[in-house]
């Protein structure tokens, strides 16, 4: 009796584990009591064949904000738009994930713009070549936009994504600091010109230098500055380039790949140096800080400039998150020691995947041309997308939409990226493992670093067939 | 009538041992082979391929030659060192550490108990969870630990996570504070099972209490310990989400453990599959060898 019983157990055990589970609530139904009372004219007569698109994207808010622009395409086509949304942590992971399933998940994704060569070359991404060149669309955007986040190779005119959230490091700063008289009079008698938002480096670091005073606080900062040091990814990276683009660095010979003599050039060594110098007037803790310690750091009023990537900057402006919103300014990035200004691009593009139907696939497209439309991006614009549309990003009303937004559209023109090849993954674990040493804990000669950095990145291209 | 129908009903439901061993058995060892056999032969395979998850393209047979790569690079070399320097402070540390605290708590007191169920708090955490917490304490700027160690007299303000000579201690520090407490654990059992006569008799012998832990104690409580330290040094070794919170591996390179750096490799863009594999073949292969020399010294102890 007893075994009769245990199997009993055993298999109300194995039902219960293979039990379906519970029919979801459809979601065919929302989308029919969701139709418009008043259908725009472009609503089809009938039921469209595909009911649903996915966008995979990061967690944050401009994922909201396309949600928002989603609801209107569904309002107008039928066509529901979910966008998920995935914590940076584990977005690149979860992609990589999908792309090695071939999952047909998601529709689109809107990724980093280092992806777009894994994307291409590796059959992820759906060639839109044809598709924005027919429509336009590639013309809608401007060239900086379209070249980063959706051409690949560089220089090819193919293209793989719809450039969608535009970004750039910016900068954000205590304008009760940089407007208090008394700071403004001490400043000028230190450094012999005004205290103001920098147009260079060089006062950038001053500005640092002076609001530097943990033992003696100014309205509670107590620390200069807060830049990028992050070294598990990009994040530092993504500020030290800021400095090296400036210095007329870069991180590799666009014409040739090569990287010896680029990478570890006088400009670069002269770079690096500056950013480590610059990290001596960070607050204390922030060894390994990326977007959110930048945003914590000036939020809890530690510093009295951040830099961090626009897309973040909203919630310094929002009073609810920030205490200092009200005096709170924001900048654009300054220029290097020969005038040339360059800032380091974020932001992703919309990509259609290509493990969906044919049919998902053109009902992406026609979401993308219709996304694309001038009115669309000017919505998008108004939500708090940072729209890559040439001339809705050249309006007064992009312009003055938000504190930022002029900031924002002066760094559009001056943006530069890294590496987008499908080994920038292996091009960014020598960095990270050679500079950021030197940059939190001075170990190490620059020349020296980035000599062996030059040598392992060459290295890298070699065995990868890039270069010869 | 009645008697013959239920015998009949019995006899329909009865059940050999052997039928009923392989009911239970056999959805456990599927279970295994699935979840744990199948994916370890499966990496042994792929790390002799070039294979890359994300890549779009069948796995090619490449031979030792990801082997041959791992082996004669220097880096991968001095992260199995930072793994070892690492096993070995923190279980030497939480050994030591581990002893004492059993040691004092071993006599039965008032409150004993509740102290005890505090003291063993720590490894009931999240690993994840205890790296994040403590990046915060290490924090210069507010973080409690700098103000801790300052009651001792030495005033700091060190950054000890970007510290390149540092880093790797501050890991160390957090996971003895961690794992102490199941050095502990595993020791007070053995001493409790230690037999009171024994004691008795080297009193009566006027045995130094010198004598009686040299002599008594630690024989008796050795083969615990050794188990201890088995378990301590496997999981060292393989440690991965404390240093992966606490400092990610940084300054720089300095902190990556050896699964970190497979991690790297497999994930963070890289995504090279096969070489991660067979870095993890390695790191299998040394804890199986590291395990073994344990064992063995283990049976030999109990054998004297």
């Amino acid at each position: 009796m007893k075994k009769v019983f245990y199997i009993m157990i055993l298999l109300a055990m194995v039902f219960t584990a293979c039990a379906p589970e519970p029919a979801a609530p459809t979601e065919a139904a929302p989308v029919e009591t969701a139709a418009p009372e008043e259908p725009a004219s472009t609503a089809a007569p009938v039921e469209p064949a595909i009911q649903e698109l996915t966008i995979l994207w990061a967690e944050w808010d401009p994922a909201n904000y396309l949600q928002e622009i989603g609801n209107l395409y569904e309002q107008e086509t039928g066509i529901k738009v979910n966008v998920v949304q995935e914590p940076w942590g584990s977005f690149y992971d979860l992609m990589a994930s999908q792309w090695a399933a071939k999952s047909d998940t998601y529709d689109m994704v809107v990724g980093d713009s280092q992806w777009t060569g894994q994307g291409a070359t590796q059959g992820h991404y759906v060639d839109l070549t044809e598709f924005m060149t027919s429509n336009g669309i590639d013309k809608s955007v401007t060239p900086g936009t379209l070249k980063y986040y959706g051409e690949y190779p560089v220089g090819s005119g193919t293209y793989w994504a719809y450039p969608t959230e535009g970004d750039a490091v910016g900068w954000a700063y205590r304008k009760d600091l940089f407007e208090d008289p008394k700071e403004m009079d001490d400043f000028k008698a230190k450094y012999g010109y005004d205290l103001k938002p920098p147009d260079t480096w060089a006062q950038l670091r001053d500005i640092a230098e002076f609001f530097t005073r943990p033992d003696n606080p100014v309205n509670g900062v107590k620390y200069g500055v807060g830049v990028y040091t992050q070294k598990d990814y990009d994040g530092m990276i993504m500020g030290y380039e800021n400095v090296m683009f400036s210095w007329g660095a870069d991180w590799f010979d666009p014409t040739t790949f090569e990287v010896e003599g680029v990478v570890n050039s006088q400009e670069a060594v002269d770079a690096l140096t500056f950013y480590r110098g610059l990290y001596q007037f960070a607050p204390p803790g922030t060894s390994n800080a990326f977007f959110a310690e930048m945003n914590d750091a000036f939020i809890s009023g530690q510093v009295a400039m951040v830099m961090n990537y626009f897309a973040f900057l909203p919630a310094l402006g929002n009073p609810g998150v920030n205490p200092n919103a009200d005096k709170t300014g924001y900048f654009s990035g300054p220029a290097g020691p020969n005038g040339d200004r360059y800032v380091a691009l974020g932001g992703q593009g919309l990509s259609v995947l290509s493990y969906t139907s044919a049919e998902r696939q053109q009902a992406s497209m026609d979401f993308i041309k219709w996304f694309a439309q001038e009115e669309i991006q000017k919505e998008w614009a108004k939500v708090g997308g940072y729209t890559c549309n040439s001339n809705v990003l050249a309006s007064e009303e992009f312009l003055n939409n938000t504190p930022y937004n002029r900031a924002f559209s002066e760094s559009m023109n001056v943006v530069k990226d890294f590496w987008n090849i499908p080994v920038f993954g292996e091009m960014l674990e020598p960095v990270n493992r050679i500079l950021h040493p030197y940059i939190v804990d001075g170990q190490g000669d620059p020349k020296e670093l980035l000599d062996q950095l030059a040598a392992e990145q060459h290295q890298i291209l070699v065995d990868n067939e890039i270069l010869k | 009538m009645e008697n013959v129908i239920s015998s009949r009903k019995s006899r329909r439901w009865h059940l050999g041992d052997r039928a009923l061993v392989n009911i239970f058995i056999w959805p456990t060892l599927s279970l295994l082979i699935l979840m744990n056999i199948f994916p370890l032969f499966y990496s042994i395979y792929l790390s002799f391929t070039n294979y890359s998850v994300i890549g779009n393209k069948l796995p090619v047979w490449v031979g030792l030659q990801n082997y041959q790569q791992l082996l004669n690079n220097e880096q991968v070399w001095s992260y199995f060192a930072i793994t070892g320097r690492y096993a070995l402070a923190s279980v030497a540390l939480q050994t030591v550490l581990g002893f004492g605290l059993a040691m004092l708590i071993r006599e039965k007191f008032k409150g004993s108990g509740f102290i005890t169920t505090l003291i063993l708090i720590p490894m009931m955490l999240s690993p994840v969870v205890v790296g994040l917490f403590f990046k915060l304490m290490f924090n210069p700027g507010y973080g409690i630990f700098n103000y801790l160690i300052s009651w001792l007299g030495v005033p700091l303000t060190t950054d000890w996570l970007a510290k390149t000579d540092l880093a790797l201690w501050a890991i160390v520090i957090v996971d003895v504070w961690m794992w102490t407490p199941f050095v502990m654990l595993l020791v007070l059992s053995g001493l409790s099972a230690i037999p009171d006569y024994l004691y008795e008799a080297a009193v009566i012998d006027r045995a130094s209490s010198w004598f009686q832990f040299w002599r008594i104690t630690l024989p008796q409580v050795a083969p615990l310990v050794l188990i201890a330290v088995l378990f301590r040094s496997i999981e060292a070794f393989k440690s991965f989400d404390l240093a992966m919170g606490l400092t990610g591996g940084g300054p720089g390179a300095t902190t990556r453990l050896i699964s970190i750096d497979i991690y790297t490799r497999a994930f963070l863009g890289q995504f090279k599959t096969g070489q991660a594999s067979a870095l993890a073949v390695i790191v299998l292969v040394v804890i199986i060898a590291v395990s073994n020399l344990y064992i063995t010294a283990l049976n030999k102890g109990k054998e004297a």
